[in-house]
């Protein structure tokens, strides 16, 4: 029998309206991005043009190159790549554990714990960050990693712990029982079998935490103050000059800075259904 | 056994989980969470009744002011106005997303040539920064060389000052927010439709049902469980979304084009009315406390 492409009930008339909806959306999603790259492509004498072809007629690659000359574009991926690369660390190694105890154990509080969790995203960015930066100011503390790092650590775990939890829920549980049969403690079973099992998840989490501190601009402004240490948002933003920008070069530096993560994300898109279990809200 | 005595004693389902396992694993995330979440907490409920401004921020000595800072959010109609625009904007957000990303999940639930691609081409505004999407998009609106303007003037004739005016500018940061939350619903839809089995439309329709009442009827009541905890997240990210309007309204008189979050924001970092910002944070957090708890009883009573 040959292999069908499309669904029994699917008429074609239905099929060829699909494909056109689709299209649509398709161009209204990722027009802005090439957007991005048609600016980045012009040439510095041509920024204010009309024309909406993708790729401009005399297009130069001379903007990636003034990204990183021009400005600090490299010092600010640096920092930005310290900063998420930490953040990412601690909020996916706590996500790990905590994730499993909700998933796994019975313990007085487990559900009001979960609901808290999701409380704490009720906190507009600015609950923490003013606190903190109060209390950083004390401390004498403003204007390090520190104050950011933590920001971001604790923005990132409550999601974390919902998505970990969710992906250890569809774990069977018959899986850890045999295991302990055969003689082996939570530790051995947690690491040889269960772990192993969430790599997806964790990937996943790890990318959203990855992303996040990577992407983040209001918290970031307001605590590095040292134009040495500012990330790549910051950086970014402030190209945007008050009376003149370069949009092709930052628009360039827009691109450098997207693109990896996007690549990444792309990459792992396949997790993302299934894996995006957010479970069910118990209060 | 004595793994047997253990899960008697805790009537535990979990064989080797001990009296305090569960410390173990959360222990980590308690003591963050104590940290930078529970500590900034109160400290931000404190600093609330107190007036923290520019003068005193560095001497660590705030005057105890009692309730004034609430007494002046409540007494100040723009808090109303700007209340008003931040239910408009979460609601006309939150709608579009679960419509567009459940629709468009319904489209790719089905054997489609192609199928791949355009889901990664659908979830791309997902994928990119959003400081970088609200720039892109700010210029997109760009009164003369944007190609909202330049695609509006060829069809329609129409110029829009999207960034000038306060009123369309507020529009612009919805349409720019629609696009980027789209992909999230469409995900979480998609993963939802897929643990529905097939065999419960084929028995619909052996009863005769339409598509419509096949949406309604299985698709909608089996997928509430997925979207009920999505729509809550989604509606309190969209409430403290400060990254597109900030941005986009940035640089034009736009006072009236704010939402709360975005208002403590410029407060608290260009005005400098720390305590003030404080107060209008807490009152953010307890509207958005009522709605979700309230929202999830509703939810709850109707199963």
């Amino acid at each position: 029998m040959k292999k069908e492409l499309f669904d029994r009930t699917d008429t074609p008339l239905r099929i060829t309206i699909i494909y056109i909806i689709l299209f649509i959306f398709c161009v209204l999603s990722i027009y802005p991005i090439l957007r991005i790259l048609t600016v980045a492509l012009r040439p510095g004498n041509n920024l204010f043009s009309t024309s909406l072809r993708i790729i401009p007629s005399d297009a130069t690659l001379e903007n990636f190159k003034l990204a990183f000359t021009k400005y600090s574009l490299l010092k600010w991926l640096l920092n930005s790549l310290i900063v998420a690369s930490i953040s990412t660390a601690f909020g996916v190694l706590i996500a790990i554990y905590a994730g499993y105890a909700f998933s796994r154990f019975e313990f007085m509080g487990k559900n009001i714990g979960m609901s808290m969790l999701l409380v704490t995203q009720m906190f507009p960015a600015t609950m923490m960050l003013l606190p903190l930066y109060l209390m950083l100011i004390k401390l004498k503390l403003a204007g390090t990693y520190l104050g950011l790092v933590t920001v971001y650590i604790s923005t990132a775990i409550p999601f974390n712990i919902w998505m970990m939890k969710g992906f250890y829920d569809t774990i069977p549980k018959s899986l850890e029982e045999s295991a302990y049969v055969d003689g082996a403690n939570i530790t051995t079973s947690f690491y040889r079998i269960i772990l192993p099992l969430a790599k997806p998840a964790v990937a996943l989490v790890a990318l959203f935490s990855f992303m996040g501190a990577w992407s983040e601009y209001i918290v970031a402004r307001v605590l590095l103050t040292d134009a040495s240490m500012i990330t790549l948002p910051v950086g970014l933003v402030n190209m945007q000059g008050m009376f003149s920008t370069d949009w092709g070069i930052y628009s360039a530096a827009a691109l450098i800075t997207a693109v990896p993560v996007m690549i990444l994300f792309v990459a792992l898109s396949k997790y993302l259904v299934g894996g995006l279990t957010l479970g069910s809200v118990k209060g | 056994m004595g793994s047997n005595k253990i899960k008697k004693k805790s009537g535990s389902f979990n064989m080797a989980q001990g009296r305090y396992t569960h410390l173990w694993f959360l222990m980590p995330a308690i003591i963050i969470m104590l940290l930078v979440v529970v500590y900034p907490l109160v400290y931000e409920i404190i600093v609330s009744f107190k007036n923290v401004n520019l003068l005193n921020l560095k001497s660590g000595r705030y005057p105890f002011v009692g309730l004034d800072n609430y007494k002046s959010i409540f007494t100040d109609g723009i808090f109303y106005r700007t209340l008003g625009r931040t239910v408009i904007w979460t609601f006309i957000n939150v709608t579009f997303h679960v419509v567009f990303g459940l629709f468009l999940a319904v489209l790719l639930n089905r054997k489609l040539p192609f199928k791949g691609i355009i889901r990664v081409i659908l979830i791309l505004p997902w994928a990119i920064p959003q400081y970088i999407a609200a720039i892109t998009w700010k210029g997109l609106f760009n009164f003369d060389y944007g190609t909202v303007n330049i695609v509006l003037n060829k069809l329609f004739g129409l110029q829009i000052p999207w960034l000038s005016d306060a009123s369309w500018s507020f529009a612009a940061c919805i349409i720019t927010n629609i696009w980027l939350g789209i992909p999230f619903m469409m995900m979480i839809s998609l993963g939802g439709l897929q643990s529905i089995p097939r065999e419960l439309y084929e028995a619909a329709e052996v009863d005769g049902a339409s598509h419509w009442q096949q949406f309604k009827n299985v698709t909608l009541p089996l997928l509430k469980p997925v979207l009920t905890p999505a729509i809550v997240l989604g509606t309190v990210w969209t409430f403290n979304m400060i990254n597109v309007i900030y941005i986009i309204t940035s640089g034009a008189a736009s006072e009236e084009a704010q939402i709360l979050v975005t208002m403590v924001y410029k407060k608290a970092f260009e005005y400098f009315r720390y305590g003030y910002s404080a107060a209008l944070s807490v009152v953010i957090f307890l509207i958005l406390l009522a709605f979700s708890s309230a929202f999830i009883k509703a939810q709850k009573l109707e199963n």
